[in-house]
């Protein structure tokens, strides 16, 4: 079942030298309970997909598209509807949990802004929803912890709190933004459990941006590979990873380091993504393509295939290197 | 079975354990987590801001001699021999040879030129200097935090407007102002604070515009909206508390500038009709007869005014200490 279905969502950001050009004609669904990741490079739009879902993008934003969700257009609703959606449907876990705790107030209160708002809780019911959440992150002691300031945890424990404030509403969807990014590895792999805990028994739908492909591979069902803000390949994560049928998926599980290899070289994809300044003209990949033909610079790639897998690459997979 | 610790049976094996919400192989992992981090006993930025201030040895003391200065205001008078305006017969044209601090004759401070009791006119002047800035310090810090808390969060237009108004503030010639002010509306203490704050409104404004203008674009905020949260709710309770130390420092200072700013238009003579007096009233009566030797007449009210200037800085100067999170 589609819980949300994101359509030709194209995002512009207007600045004084012209539009940024960061969302282009981006398509996917997210079914209950599925964990949908999306991959991409430091500006390849991604994080701005799930700002727009909550309606969370800068002023000066302007999206074209639409983004489903319980038979509502999500770009088109008002602030006072969204404000419904926020949290209670759909929540979102920022990257850094360091800056995503207001310093200066107690968890306890933190955590109670949403309770009261959605659900209307306060005093010793919302102390016991909040400790529920809390119990089920495994902050250990959290009865006791609820007055403490946010400076006084540690960062894995910070994003966990971070992560119960998503959950208390029990929403449908979670939008992670790249939730481990700045937490040192082991603490990721603790992040990352938990939160396949919470799908598994809540059927909470995850969406997972994250530019780390060694989060996707353990986590995911569906991966979309995301470059220049388009959808380069979108495909099962195991599918994808076995045999990736896009010439810049392959580039990047190949710049995956490896440890058994022996000589240690480190691969890299040549060139820079392209300025976002500029209309797509071509495939946007084109230019660091080694497969890449006169056509490619010429022909926008529309994404094809079938419903479970689709590349966006003129070129057949036969074809290529 | 020989032995019972058989692997389903091993708490480390997460396959076969009971499942509570997330699987009891959390509740071990969270146990360890436990173990590892200390306990640390809750202390609030507050509670640690007012440990900090406490500690700070000149910033006590100016709070020891501001708070002499208003229990001076708030019940020296209950002391004074005479009243503000009554003038003592018996010292006429002997100002400058019996007129200075006598213990006997109830003028504790000496008189003044016309033969007024010095005491009471410098009780009378600390009332009217801390009023006008107290209320009037505080009120334009208000009111210019507001205003840039707004052009901050909302800014393009907004914004563009509440700076427009900050400019044109800055370029009105205040004293002008003052005595365009006074000569509409007299020079009574209430017209003195109404029109301080119209060109005071703008202190802090542009402290806070940049404050909120970093703040709205932290994580928390976003993380506020995602909640739900209306824009007045997330200015009072996300926004505001992270930037109230900026105020209070903010505060500590506007203060005394008021009363500087008083006792200067007091000092140019656009300031208290008298008999009403300030500080910067009497010290410009003192220094304008302290070539015939009445030094006393410059000597009382410019040792409060020094006194309560110099302290008020200082416990500025503790709050910066005390509040700014760089400091620690």
């Amino acid at each position: 079942m589609t819980l949300l279905s994101v359509e030709n969502l194209s995002i512009r950001f207007g600045t004084p030298d012209g539009d940024v050009h960061a969302v282009n004609d981006v398509s996917f669904d997210i079914a209950a309970g599925e964990t949908v990741a999306l991959v991409g490079e430091s500006g390849s739009g991604k994080s701005q997909i799930a700002l727009s879902i909550l309606g969370l993008l800068a002023p000066n934003a302007r999206t074209s598209g639409r983004i489903m969700y319980g038979g509502r257009d999500l770009l088109s609703l008002k602030r006072r509807e969204l404000n419904k959606v926020r949290a209670k449907e759909i929540a979102m876990i920022f990257q850094d949990p360091m800056s995503s705790l207001n310093p200066y107030m107690t968890i306890e209160r933190q955590l109670n802004e949403s309770l009261e708002l959605h659900e209307g809780l306060r005093g010793a019911a919302a102390r016991k929803r909040v400790l529920e959440v809390l119990d089920a992150v495994q902050i250990p002691d959290a009865r006791n912890r609820l007055r403490a300031y946010p400076h006084e945890f540690s960062g894995g424990m910070r994003q966990r709190i971070v992560i119960a404030m998503a959950l208390l509403c029990n929403p449908k969807l979670i939008l992670a933004d790249e939730p481990t990014t700045a937490l040192d590895v082991t603490v990721q792999a603790q992040i990352m459990r938990l939160l396949d805990d919470i799908r598994r028994d809540m059927g909470t739908a995850i969406l997972l941006i994250t530019h780390d492909l060694g989060v996707v591979a353990g986590s995911c069902e569906n991966t979309l590979v995301l470059y220049s803000g388009k959808v380069m390949e979108h495909a099962p994560t195991r599918a994808l990873f076995a045999e990736p049928q896009h010439p810049y998926t392959r580039g990047l599980l190949r710049a995956v380091p490896n440890i058994h290899d022996e000589a240690g070289a480190l691969h890299a994809i040549p060139g820079q993504p392209p300025n976002t300044m500029r209309a797509l003209t071509g495939c946007p990949f084109a230019p660091r393509c080694v497969d890449a033909i006169a056509a490619c610079h010429q022909i926008v790639p529309p994404l094809e295939g079938d419903a479970l897998r689709q590349r966006a690459c003129i070129r057949p997979v036969e074809e290529l290197t | 079975m020989t032995n019972p610790q058989t692997p389903e049976q091993t708490p480390d094996n997460p396959e076969h354990h009971p499942r509570t919400m997330f699987g009891a192989r959390r509740q071990h992992e969270a146990a360890e987590l436990a173990a590892a981090e200390e306990m640390i006993v809750s202390r609030s930025f507050w509670a640690d801001a007012r440990r900090r201030f406490v500690k700070n040895r000149m910033a006590m003391i100016g709070c020891f001699f501001v708070v002499l200065i208003f229990l001076f205001a708030a019940f020296g008078g209950v002391f004074a021999q005479y009243n503000i305006e009554e003038i003592d017969w018996s010292l006429l044209g002997k100002v400058e040879t019996e007129g200075g601090p006598n213990l006997t004759n109830g003028h504790w401070f000496g008189v003044d030129e016309l033969g007024r009791d010095l005491y009471a006119r410098v009780v009378q002047g600390t009332r009217v200097s801390l009023l006008v800035g107290f209320v009037a310090g505080i009120t334009s810090v208000m009111i210019g935090s507001i205003f840039g808390a707004i052009a901050g969060y909302y800014g393009g237009r907004t914004d563009q407007f509440i700076m427009a108004a900050y400019n044109i503030t800055l370029s009105i010639p205040y004293i002008i102002f003052f005595v365009v002010w006074q000569a509409f509306f007299g020079r009574s203490v209430t017209q003195m604070v109404l029109v301080m704050i119209l060109i005071n409104w703008t202190a802090g404004l542009l402290i806070t515009r940049g404050q909120v203008m970093t703040l709205k674009n932290r994580e928390f905020v976003d993380a506020a909206r995602m909640l739900g949260l209306s824009d007045l709710k997330i200015i009072a309770r996300h926004i505001l508390p992270n930037m109230l130390w900026v105020i209070v420092i903010y505060t500590s200072i506007t203060i005394p500038d008021a009363i500087m700013m008083e006792s200067l238009v007091s000092f140019l003579g656009v300031g208290i009709q008298e008999p009403q007096t300030s500080w910067g009233a009497l010290i410009s009566e003192g220094a304008s007869t302290m070539t015939y030797g009445t030094l006393w007449q410059l000597m009382f009210p410019a040792l409060f005014f020094a006194v309560n200037q110099i302290s008020l800085y200082y416990i500025g100067d503790g709050l910066r200490d005390a509040l700014d999170p760089k400091e620690r």
